[in-house]
């Protein structure tokens, strides 16, 4: 095979496997910032996710299990987040920080409980599979690290990443229930009026927010990697916050902008291979430059959900 | 009467007994890795948990939190009065120096940082000698590669990290001339995917064998392994555990031993203080994980152990840098 096409291969591959976790926790930053409400919090809901989908694993050798413990374990901190925020009219950033800070913190406490004292779990048994080896077994679909092998033959979190994408779009934009979403974000008052439950669905989204998030962690955890460890998760949920803002708070544009970033740190390990003439650390700035560059040059201004931050308080209307 | 006599003599054995078996206090002050890192912090702990095992030393941590903890950590233990106080890791050099320089008559010790001429009189500095346990798995990787072709994954290219790569290099060309090392730093000590990426596209250039010092990035280094069902060799401590069929062996540092044997001089009144103390395959500082024997064959075992000899004896200096390297391969 031409080698350029196989390191083409290797650049698109790396793309999908740097790009997955990001896009799921992106996924989970448009919807809780549709309904009006900042999550910072992102960051410790996946690095909490990345541990609970894990320590399942690895305790029930079931890897889908971990990835829907994982989910769920996210969603417990968008709860936190979401009485906070919705029913306490939190500062909104402050609680997500704290949600980071608390994310990590138990994380770590319960590992420490399960492991030994170890802020690590074990190798997980079965981690999530990919889908062409496991239905024509490994190796028989494609050619082993040719092209196609690179490209398609992903793990099934990848698939379900854009299949996400797919839904959340078709959720916000064509259904009731989406339109409900971004009129609360945009205006609550009005929303409020004409009989939409501000409070009800600002939970479901924060909760949802959280959800997706934990989803990346796992899409880590137990995907890119067959463990948790503590350092893992180290600012992943920052950069898909990042590229939600960058995708103008839509599915598609943050799945954009999530792949922009892959396929520029997929670049940098490429050309880190080849020896360019490039000190490595310059070359490890390569991704966040390159993302910034194009899409302060090509995207244009970017305009927030109006509400977005703003405590709703019902009142007596 | 010869009760009482033996009573005199249990009575004479304890105060002696008591008056020489001083009970010493060691504390240590873990990095932002915690206590049970799966890595050197918990080496470290368990040299200590041996002193107390053999020396009966008192000994206690405290983990750090963040790097703002040092000081505070080390001040703890300095006001608890403690015979020796360990900071565990380069990242708490400054914290070490600046804490003894306040407390002269205070004992404490440091792992991975030597200061120089500026070592404070109270300081003990414990340095390994990475390259050498780097060049004996670097000379296995040469031995077994199929392809000629080995990789080298590093974490940030400063000169500790670079101590692996070119010890590891010289082993390989030394086993196998032909060999081609492919080397990448990761600029990383904690981005797995990045290690996984760079060990995918290290295989897919045909390297067979792949060995990581990259702390954290090294999970991703040997997923990757596993994945391609390929080599790998471990860093630090035996690996061989998170994946036993891919890990080859393992360039160990027995921060334990270290640990262990400075607490054992200052027990026999031999503790230096403004020195290093240089921790190699001679006094057991460095040295291959027991697991090789595991995948590797007797007779590049029994090869190894030629040059370990050779090492102790001062026959072979393996290069820990791009100099001494490029002088060792001429």
């Amino acid at each position: 095979m031409e080698p350029i096409i196989q390191d083409l291969g290797f650049i698109i591959g790396t793309t999908l496997m740097y790009s997955t976790p990001l896009i799921f926790t992106s996924l989970g930053g448009v919807i809780t910032e549709r309904s009006g409400v900042i999550n910072i919090g992102l960051e410790g809901m996946m690095y909490f996710g990345a541990f609970a989908g894990a320590a399942v694993a690895y305790f029930s050798q079931d890897p889908w299990l971990g990835l829907l413990c994982a989910a769920l374990g996210g969603a417990f901190w968008g709860l936190i987040h979401a009485i906070a925020c919705v029913s306490f009219s939190a500062e909104q950033i402050v609680s997500g920080i704290a949600i980071n800070f608390l994310g990590a913190g138990s994380a770590l406490f319960i590992s420490r409980l399960l492991f030994d004292g170890a802020t690590q779990t074990l190798t997980v048994a079965r981690k999530i599979p990919q889908p062409l080896d496991f239905l024509f077994g490994e190796g028989k679909m494609f050619a082993s690290s040719g092209f196609t092998d690179l490209v398609f033959n992903r793990f099934a979190t990848v698939y379900l990443a854009f299949f996400l994408v797919f839904v959340v779009w078709f959720v916000l934009y064509k259904t009731q229930l989406g339109m409900r979403v971004r009129a609360v974000g945009e205006n609550p008052e009005a929303a409020n009026t004409l009989g939409i439950n501000v409070t009800r669905i600002r939970y479901g989204a924060v909760i949802m927010s959280g959800f997706f998030a934990g989803l990346g962690g796992a899409a880590m955890s137990i995907a890119v990697v067959s463990r948790f460890s503590n350092t893992l998760i180290s600012g992943h949920g920052f950069i898909a916050l990042a590229a939600m803002i960058f995708g103008k708070w839509k599915p598609q544009g943050a799945l954009v902008a999530c792949l922009l970033f892959g396929a520029a740190k997929g670049l940098e390990i490429f050309l880190g291979s080849k020896g360019v003439p490039v000190a490595g650390d310059i070359l490890a700035m390569l991704p966040y430059v390159l993302t910034i560059i194009i899409l302060i040059g090509f995207v244009g201004k970017t305009t927030a959900p109006a509400a977005i931050g703003k405590i709703f308080d019902k009142g007596d209307h | 009467m010869k009760k009482l006599l033996m009573l005199l003599v249990a009575a004479a054995f304890c105060i002696t007994g008591h008056a020489s078996a001083k009970n010493l206090k060691v504390g240590m002050v873990t990095d932002v890795g915690g206590v049970n890192d799966q890595s050197f912090n918990q080496s470290a702990w368990e040299g200590l948990k041996r002193a107390k095992t053999e020396l009966g030393t008192k000994i206690a941590y405290k983990e750090s939190k963040q790097d703002a903890d040092y000081a505070p950590n080390l001040e703890t233990f300095t006001d608890a009065e403690y015979d020796l106080i360990w900071g565990i890791g380069f990242l708490m050099s400054d914290a070490v120096k600046l804490t003894a320089q306040v407390n002269p008559d205070q004992k404490y010790a440091i792992i991975d940082f030597f200061y120089g001429p500026e070592t404070p009189k109270n300081v003990a500095c414990a340095v390994f000698q990475e390259e050498q346990p780097s060049f004996l798995v670097g000379y296995i990787a040469g031995k077994m590669t199929k392809s000629n072709k080995v990789g080298f994954v590093g974490g940030i290219k400063f000169p500790l990290i670079e101590k692996f790569e070119y010890g590891y290099m010289a082993g390989a060309k030394l086993a196998n001339p032909e060999v081609e090392v492919i080397r990448q730093y990761a600029e990383s000590f904690t981005d797995a995917a990045k290690g996984k990426a760079i060990t995918n596209n290290m295989y897919q250039q045909g390297a067979d064998i792949v060995f990581h010092a990259a702390g954290g990035v090294g999970d991703g280094v040997i997923e990757a392994a596993k994945e391609k069902k390929k080599w790998v060799i471990g860093v630090d401590k035996d690996q061989n555990y998170l994946a036993p069929d891919n890990v080859l062996t393992s360039a160990m540092k027995r921060v334990d031993n270290a640990m262990f044997d400075i607490v054992k001089q200052l027990k026999d009144g031999k503790f230096e203080g403004g020195n290093a103390v240089v921790y190699n395959l001679s006094n057991d500082g460095v040295g291959i994980a027991p697991t090789t024997k595991k995948h590797v064959s007797q007779e590049i075992l029994a090869e190894v152990d030629g040059l370990i000899s050779k090492i102790k004896a001062g026959e072979i200096v393996v290069p820990a840098t791009k100099d001494t390297y490029d002088a060792f391969m001429k």
